[in-house]
């Protein structure tokens, strides 16, 4: 045991270069490690989790990367917005802005313009789109590009903001668990190191910005934009831990489009969490918050719609904003599943079927909220994606925000299944909708199941996309309370299943 | 003598008309209220009826001819005054009474035509009409419900004249605020009580035609009705048959009210072509009929020939030739007809027949039309369009404005901040702008505009729209044909050309010649655009079941993999014993022995 204490500290000596930073020398590194690991340990631990773990403890909480990470992110932008503003000024903006994968009867720029115009000349309140955003309208309408641009930037710098904020979390919790020594001990490989941490968050902001997908609803100036940035914003009001302003963006959310609604107990379920209330039915302060974020949710959500009410002075926008994204009365094809299971569906089976379907996008949040409930952020991205796969009327733009979490779960990588298969799916029909699509409606010489067939695959690549995803993550957390290199009961080595 | 007459006719017509028309001979002459008792007033309100015929015909430039029926009863009774049951009909058709009492209707047109009336080349028509089924109802203003009231008088008139009227509904019914104002008496303005809807899929044949001749006091028995038979009026370039109902003034005080009931008819025949190039026409050459007599029921009965450009016999021969003359201004051109009166026996001749006989000998330029419009779909595939409507002023100094009335079905998404006016390249900004956006499966667009047209200019109005997708049962049988979109109407006070000729030399007094007098200065004109032929994008329809099942396969998927994940755990794989194994172990388990 001597010879493997003195190894460590070997170990360590020859390392510390890797862990050293300003306010911490590497003796000090030395003797936490020595303190905490007992002897038995550290015989068993190998040379290649060594350093990692010595990374990990020797991270503290003012010690979190606090590099300058403005400047990149700047770039970012500036990046971000230089090819918008060149695609707004190509002739391509036009052609976007009519693709069907972009925009949607919802979130169409043209539309809204349309209900706007309708609304100044004839007095008609005709909505495609919430009273506030064609309100919005008005003072953006000569500025709609910039507009379009900074939206995209909140959001982003949002997520980089929302993502940086909960990376500290976890690495908070990692190391209080490791102190804690409630990791298994070959789990050390799963842990994070903040080297890793450190660039996810302009990863994060780098996927939103540079996503073609969000770029060409950007351009499109489909008002998805808006909706996302909403998101982004109450995504990070519930990581600074901030419950009313989380329950208002909520609010907004929700009376965009209605699915957003099931974000409230991933956000419920943080904001408890950060408190350390405990979820118990049991507690009062359970009951006692919980009535306190619905409260603040529905009563902002009372007045973002009276306030439409009273811009507008009628109550029309309720059956034709939210009648329209419930009963699916437009077929115009999109990349959902609605749009053409709906236009080929038998009469006297459509109200059953869209129960059924608008059911489907709400009814994963308890099970989910269930089992995910220590991990409310990863619920956040699980619904976000359901929305997205599931809603009525789903664009790119929804995609884009989903997928902009998807440097935040870069460590489950390992234990992905069909990663490859997906990236190939998802970018072979991200080709082929632009192509089918001309060979349908312009070309003629196909018809409108090729475009379905695609929007069948496109879904089926999202479904396996996310549930791979949910896959590992449930994996990672089931090898952290149990091992790493599991064996059976005769010592050969273990293959999980579910069961 | 009446009995004479009555005796002559009884030998010349078939038995039904006969008896109709003895019948209501009698009662004019009140011999029935002797008979049965009734007082000589009713006797006097049977008898209020007039019934004149009236046919034009028109040599046009490109040789066609257009002959245009008018048939007008008009009875001096008030259907929709409270209290009072009309329950005797006599010249005026019981079936339209009944209708109009029932929906309270105070004014009623429809037409039904085959063929699109070529402004260009055949000038106007006396009676415009687009072509399909067009049908528009001012209700009087005591009428609650006056969708409910629309719905079933569309369903009524559909039985009447056998036309699909009952595929008139909420979608394809607008109220137009301006283009379609009251014909009739009454300054009703309330567009509320206006429906105004159009069919222009619909299809005019023999079974629309027989129902209209019904409605005609002598049915086609006798007076110029004889001559519509239909296969000679349905092998023509443009039929359109019409009735427009009406109040208007008994006397020309307007101390009380009468109700008109005009039918016409307007037909165009391609002579020239069919003729072997001849232009050469007669009256049994296009009907293959002559006529003999007038309807006895009819208090006037004309044929007038317009022979305005003829005057030295030098362009045409006609023959027998009229000594009658009338010369008026029509549709803001100063006319000149041959009148024959088919009440006076010298029409008919030695043969008792009358057979109207045109020879051309020259050509001559025909005066374009001052208005005239035509509209078209550009724009290629099947997401998106643009209609683009044209409107020709070949006035050539006088700037008019005009009413153009767009009713377009909600599944074109028209945007209408797109809508561009232009004139001689220059935007030219609507004065009036009426819009009534779609509602989908429910109301169609409507959109109504007052335009001003520059002299001697084109304006082009242009909109974008959008195709919509359907549902797989909201598509008609041949979907891949397109979609029939009803004309546009542009209604306009058109300055007359009559007004323009201010350095006459005819015989009219100077006095009269200096100021343009009110009613020859400008007239109204209604022109209907082509109807446009749309396609829309169309699902598979051999696929139901194939896309139910896919789809719901993959919520399923999504379904499964997540039901997965969330019910089940992680567990270490552990292989099964294989069977013999276990099988030892039950019976060491009996055996009490430990297992293996």
């Amino acid at each position: 045991s001597l010879i493997s204490l003195t190894s460590v500290a070997f170990l360590l000596r020859g390392n510390c270069k890797h862990v050293r930073t300003k306010d911490s020398p590497p003796n000090i590194c030395g003797f936490n490690l020595i303190l905490v690991p007992d002897i038995k340990i550290c015989r068993l631990v190998n040379v290649k989790t060594v350093i990692p773990m010595v990374q990990l403890l020797n991270w503290r909480r003012g010690l979190f990367p606090q590099t300058k990470m403005a400047a990149p992110l700047t770039l970012v932008l500036i990046l971000s917005v230089t090819i918008r503003a060149v695609l707004f000024r190509s002739s391509l903006a036009e052609l976007i802005s009519e693709r069907v994968e972009v925009v949607s009867p919802l979130n169409a720029w043209k539309r809204g313009l349309f209900c706007y115009y309708v609304l100044q000349e004839n007095n008609i309140s005709l909505f495609f789109q919430t009273p506030l955003v064609i309100y919005l309208f008005h003072f953006v309408v000569d500025y709609a590009e910039i507009v379009f641009m900074i939206v995209d930037g909140i959001t982003a710098v949002a997520l980089y903001l929302a993502v940086q904020n909960y990376n500290k979390n976890v690495f908070r919790k990692q190391k209080y668990a490791l102190e804690a020594d409630r990791y298994p001990h070959d789990c050390l490989e799963l842990m994070r190191s903040p080297k890793e941490m450190h660039y996810i968050p302009l990863k994060v902001a780098m996927f939103y910005l540079l996503n073609p997908f969000t770029i060409l609803s950007c351009v499109a100036k489909s008002t998805c934009g808006l909706n996302n940035a909403v998101m982004a914003l109450f995504i990070l009001s519930t990581l600074k831990g901030s419950a009313l302003l989380s329950a208002i963006f909520l609010a907004l959310a929700t009376y965009q489009s209605i699915y957003p609604l099931t974000l409230f107990a991933p956000g419920l379920l943080f904001l408890l969490q950060r408190l350390y209330i405990p979820v118990n039915p049991c507690r009062s302060r359970f009951w006692f918050f919980t009535v306190q974020y619905s409260v603040m949710f529905i009563g902002s959500l009372l007045v973002i719609v009276c306030l439409s009410f009273f811009l507008l002075g009628s109550w029309d926008f309720i059956p034709s904003v939210y009648g329209f994204i419930l009963s699916v009365p437009d077929l115009t094809p999109n990349i959902g599943l609605f749009w053409y299971f709906f236009a080929e569906m038998f009469e006297h089976f459509r109200f059953f079927f869209i129960c059924v379907f608008q059911i489907n996008v709400f009814f994963y949040t308890i099970p989910l909220s269930v089992k995910l409930k220590e991990h409310p952020v990863f619920l956040i991205f699980m619904q976000i994606a359901i929305i997205s796969i599931f809603k009525s009327y789903p664009t790119v733009g929804d995609i884009a925000l989903y997928m902009a979490f998807l440097p935040v779960w870069s460590h489950l990588y390992r234990f992905l299944r069909n990663i490859f298969l997906v990236s190939c799916v998802l970018l072979a029909c991200t080709a082929l909708f632009p192509v089918l699509w001309h060979l349908w409606i312009y070309a003629g010489s196909a018809n409108s199941n090729f475009y379905y067939a695609i929007t069948l695959l496109f879904n089926v690549g999202q479904i396996l996309l996310v549930s791979d995803y949910f896959y590992a993550y449930l994996r990672r957390e089931h090898h952290l309370s149990q091992g790493l290199y599991l064996r059976r009961k005769d010592g050969s080595e273990a293959t999980l299943v579910l069961k | 003598m009446a009995t004479r007459h009555l005796f002559i006719e009884l030998q010349t017509l078939n038995r039904r008309a006969k008896l109709k028309i003895i019948f209501a001979k009698f009662q004019c002459l009140c011999i029935i209220p002797a008979l049965v008792g009734v007082d000589k007033k009713t006797c006097i309100q049977f008898c209020l009826c007039t019934f004149q015929e009236e046919m034009v015909i028109r040599p046009l430039y490109s040789g066609d001819i257009y002959a245009s029926f008018q048939f007008r009863t008009q009875w001096d009774t008030d259907f929709l005054h409270d209290g009072k049951k009309v329950s005797h009909y006599r010249l005026f058709p019981k079936s339209l009474g009944q209708v109009l009492s029932k929906f309270s209707v105070r004014e009623l047109h429809i037409s039904f035509t085959q063929g699109y009336w070529r402004t260009m080349q055949w000038g106007q028509p006396f009676i415009p009409s687009p072509p399909g089924a067009e049908l528009w109802v001012w209700f009087h203003h005591t009428v609650t419900d006056v969708d409910g009231n629309w719905k079933e008088l569309t369903n009524v008139l559909s039985g009447i004249f056998c036309a699909s009227l009952n595929f008139i509904d909420s979608t394809n019914t607008v109220e137009p605020s301006a283009s379609f104002k009251p014909l009739g008496l009454g300054n009703a303005t309330d567009h509320r009580f206006l429906r105004y809807a159009t069919l222009p899929r619909e299809i005019v044949c023999t079974e629309n035609l027989t129902p209209w001749k019904k409605l005609l006091p002598c049915g086609s028995k006798a007076g110029l009705a004889v001559l519509m038979k239909s296969e000679k009026l349905f092998h023509s370039s443009f039929h359109s048959q019409a009735v427009h109902i009406r109040p208007v003034c008994k006397d020309w005080q307007c101390t009380s009210t009468a109700w008109e009931l005009r039918q016409t008819l307007n037909v165009v025949f391609d002579l020239y072509t069919s003729g072997q190039g001849k232009k050469e026409w007669s009256l049994f050459k296009m009907f293959s009929r002559t006529l003999t007599e007038a309807c006895p029921l009819a208090s006037s009965s004309k044929i007038y020939v317009d022979v305005t450009d003829n005057p030295g016999g030098e362009l045409f021969d006609l023959s027998p030739s009229s000594p009658l003359i009338s010369t008026a201004v029509v549709l803001g051109d100063r006319r000149t007809y041959s009148v024959y009166d088919l009440t006076k026996k010298e029409t008919f001749g030695q043969l008792r027949s009358l057979n109207l006989l045109l020879r051309w000998k020259g050509e001559n330029d025909m005066l374009r039309p001052p208005l005239h419009a035509e509209r078209y779909v550009s724009g290629f595939g099947l997401q998106k369009g643009e209609i683009h409507t044209c409107l020709y002023n070949s006035h050539p100094y006088r700037a008019y404005p005009v009413l153009l009335l767009d009713s377009l079905p909600w599944y074109l998404r028209l945007y209408v901040h797109t809508l561009t006016v232009t004139s001689k390249t220059r935007e030219n900004k609507p004065s009036y702008i009426h819009y009534q956006p779609s509602k989908d499966r429910l109301r169609p667009h409507l959109l109504e505009m007052l335009v001003q047209l520059p002299p001697h200019s084109v304006t082009e109005v242009t909109v974008q729209f959008e195709r919509a997708l359907l549902k797989w049962t909201e598509y008609t049988p041949d979907p891949n044909h397109g979609f029939y979109i009803g004309s546009s109407v542009i209604s306009a006070l058109v300055p007359s050309i009559v007004a323009m000729d201010t350095n006459s030399t005819r015989d009219r007094p100077l006095f009269s010649s200096f100021f343009p007098t009110k009613e020859e200065s400008s007239y109204f004109m209604r022109v209907y655009t082509e109807p446009l032929l749309v396609n829309l994008p169309t699902p598979d329809f051999s696929m139901p079941y194939n896309v139910i099942c896919l789809t719901c396969t993959v919520v399923a998927v999504g379904y499964g993999s997540f039901y997965n994940l969330l019910t089940r755990t992680f567990q270490v794989d552990e292989p099964s014993a294989p069977l013999a194994k276990r099988l030892a172990n039950i019976i060491r388990r009996l055996r009490g022995v430990p297992l293996l």
